[in-house]
């Protein structure tokens, strides 16, 4: 086996293929980044900033850093860490994240990575908009409360559904997720239950009707290990797995 | 000797926009209550009934501010309690109180007390013995300074007596995975 090329990440070699980003090197040597927008099956977004790290003294999205261009790379730190911290709890205030009433709760990417850093705290004054829930469509509900902007429905549904059924609309703080239907509701679109972008929304926006609570609160994905410890479930899945 | 000798801790505890769930979940920390009880002992607090809080070491809350009351309750804490914490959702956050806040309060109150069949007496309570509710539900530090937060809806009795034992032991609180939750 001839050797792969390495970079330093927190100062512990991680070896990567040709064209993998610093995130993929990482998640696939079992290192955890912590990350929200990414997802192993698709382009790199960089829009949730989580994944931020010192790619040799620069501060660089490691979704985005081609692994050829880093040497060094310091993620799990005291300073990045704090960053990271206050990005979560700007999501928590900007959106209603209510974990005691969210189904969700458990398997929630957002909550785990507050768990996993450590978040104890508001942080902010919290916004509480007001965001109804659409209930149209006969087998998915969406809760617009919990929404992160990661996008990832967003792409699920253009580049694998070929659907174009969310899409982001507003500017800044009035950003928010909209339904690409006239009358903005998802029952009067073709979305299906079994398309990719209704099982990939990484915090609790789109929920699948009749399923509620099937797994107990406790026993879920993040109550049984931490998020950093379940690095490889984030590796890149195939080669072709980096679309595009 | 000298472990028997040191002074015990005051501590009170109190629930202002809460359910009692984390003082319940606090009582779940079960037959631990003895050996917490060596080192504390309980001024201000439901399990006491005192009515007012005295100079305290530990100062408990759980549950946001929503009435006037729960303003002055919780500023007694803060003058009282050289440490404050605020335990829970609704404390840290404002929790399922503060869900009325994206709402009107007037509207709320005509729903419920004079739209809604139910309680159809045609009249919103305002009995001057009732606290008047406040026009958003806030988190505790919104009002005073909060020391240590400690999330859960309720945190478990393991995360309580996790962060009781590090507080009284002279540690920094840390709650590790399956301790720190927000649900």
């Amino acid at each position: 086996m001839s050797a792969r090329p390495t970079f330093l990440l927190d100062g512990v070699e991680v070896p990567f293929d040709p064209g993998q980003s610093v995130m993929q090197a990482a998640l696939a040597a079992g290192r955890h980044i912590p990350h929200l927008c990414y997802h192993p099956e698709f382009k790199p977004h960089g829009s949730c900033k989580v994944c931020t790290a010192r790619v040799d003294g620069r501060m660089m999205t490691s979704c985005t850093v081609p692994a050829e261009m880093a040497t060094e790379v310091e993620s799990d730190t005291e300073e990045l860490n704090d960053l990271r911290r206050t990005l979560v709890q700007m999501l928590f205030a900007e959106g209603n994240h209510f974990c005691p009433s969210c189904e969700q709760s458990g398997n929630c990417l957002l909550q785990a990575l507050g768990y996993d850093l450590g978040v104890m705290t508001a942080g902010f004054r919290h916004l509480f908009p007001d965001r109804p829930v659409d209930a149209s469509h006969p087998e998915i509900l969406l809760d617009f409360n919990r929404c992160i902007l990661c996008e990832l429905c967003v792409r699920a549904s253009r580049e694998v559904d070929g659907k174009d059924v969310f899409a982001l609309a507003g500017r800044g703080i009035e950003k928010h997720l909209v339904v690409n239907a006239e009358s903005g509701r998802l029952g009067d679109t073709n979305a299906a239950a079994a398309d990719k972008a209704m099982s990939v929304c990484p915090v609790g926006v789109i929920l699948r009707k009749r399923e509620g609570f099937h797994v107990p609160i406790g026993e879920r994905r993040f109550d049984r290990s931490p998020v950093s410890d379940q690095a490889s479930d984030f590796a890149p899945r195939k080669p072709e797995a980096t679309r595009g | 000797m000298a472990e028997l000798a040191r002074p015990k801790l005051k501590v009170a505890t109190a629930s202002l926009a809460g359910c009692f769930g984390c003082h319940m979940s606090f009582l779940d920390i079960d037959e631990r209550l003895f050996p917490l009880l060596e080192r504390v002992e309980f001024d201000r607090s439901p399990l006491t009934d005192i009515k007012h809080c005295g100079p305290c070491d530990i100062g408990i809350i759980e549950g946001g501010v929503c009435n006037a009351e729960n303003v002055h309750v919780l500023r007694e804490f803060r003058a009282n309690c050289k440490i404050l914490v605020a335990i829970g959702a609704c404390a840290v956050t404002g929790g399922l109180p503060a869900q009325r806040n994206h709402l009107d309060l007037g509207l709320c109150l005509q729903e419920v007390y004079l739209t809604e069949p139910s309680l159809g007496r045609g009249l919103i309570p305002n009995d001057p013995e009732l606290p008047l509710p406040l026009d958003k539900v806030h988190p505790l530090h919104e009002v005073v300074k909060v020391d240590y937060f400690i999330p859960g809806c309720p945190p478990s009795g393991d995360a309580i007596w996790k962060f009781l034992t590090d507080l009284i032991e002279g540690r920094t609180p840390k709650l590790g995975h399956g301790l720190i939750a927000y649900d």
